[in-house]
């Protein structure tokens, strides 16, 4: 089990994913998982900014990911999963079975969102696809640093 | 006399606010300089409010750490404009030759402050007795 972390960010790669959980959990590869991130090499040169050199980041759509993330996990390298998105999580955990565990880190206030915690804000469609993973044995739970405590799904959504 | 250089600090948490007091502290002045934290925001929203704080005019940004929300939203909002520097790891000495230095055009006043911010880093020791 190489993935060490799948984690939903709309920050993506920001400093409490690269200062807190990569060096927490000893991470040496990032795998963006983003639609409009991999088509967008200038995007993807301002999410590499700032990881450090030791820290290999990837890029991938969520179509790719689904087929890549039985590789990944079988990979010997330390790899954290990230995606901005409530439905490209819910696609990457439905087109495999690899993924059992979801960090919810950050989603920001937006429109027709309700606030669920400090740093975690849904829609009520969104409270619905990680409540549908739940049901399907997915363990899902929010915890924005590693030293803060996991919040579980059934307290937030 | 024209209106001195803007500026815009975003930072994590209120570093940002916190340095504009002590540029005020020392400098006696930092009218023109806004801050703007990522605390609660969205990606969208501190765009948004980076390119508010800028405004229409020439400006120097300054943001926290080279890499992270704070620098992604300021180049994503920014990147048109041709009258804008960037400069990444705020730090009072180099706020304070920004305060100064407030007549220059933005891409001389951000280079000369990065390399007064970059002068200040060093690891001070005494020697004994």
């Amino acid at each position: 089990m190489s993935i060490v972390l799948t984690r939903l960010d709309d920050r993506l790669i920001h400093g409490q994913v690269v200062v807190g959980w990569v060096q927490h959990l000893g991470v040496k590869r990032i795998v963006l998982v983003d639609d409009e991130v991999r088509s967008n090499a200038w995007e993807q040169e301002l999410y590499t900014l700032g990881v450090p050199g030791d820290i290999t980041v990837e890029f991938a759509s969520v179509d790719e990911a689904v087929q890549a993330v039985r590789d990944w996990n079988a990979d010997p390298t330390r790899t954290l999963l990230l995606a901005g998105r409530v439905d490209a999580i819910v696609r990457l955990c439905e087109g495999t079975d690899v993924i059992r565990k979801i960090n919810v880190g950050g989603l920001h206030e937006g429109s027709g969102r309700t606030q669920r915690l400090a740093f975690v804000y849904l829609t009520g469609e969104e409270a619905e696809q990680l409540r549908r993973l739940h049901d399907q044995g997915v363990e899902v739970s929010a915890q924005d640093v590693p030293t803060a405590n996991r919040a579980p799904l059934k307290d937030w959504a | 006399m024209s209106e001195p250089l803007r500026a815009v600090i975003v930072s994590h948490a209120g570093i940002a606010s916190a340095l504009i007091d002590a540029v005020k502290g020392i400098a006696g002045d930092a009218s023109g300089i806004v801050a703007i934290t990522n605390t609660g925001a969205s990606p969208d929203r501190l765009c948004s409010d980076i390119g508010a704080a800028v405004g229409s005019g020439p400006a120097v940004v300054f943001v926290d750490m080279p890499g992270g929300s704070c620098l992604h939203a300021a180049l994503a909002e920014l990147r048109a404009r041709s009258d804008v520097a960037v400069v990444a790891g705020v730090n009072l000495p180099m706020l304070l030759d920004f305060a100064f230095h407030r007549e220059l055009p933005p891409f001389e006043a951000a280079e000369r402050a990065v390399a007064a911010g970059t002068r200040a880093i060093r690891s001070v020791t005494l020697s004994a007795g």
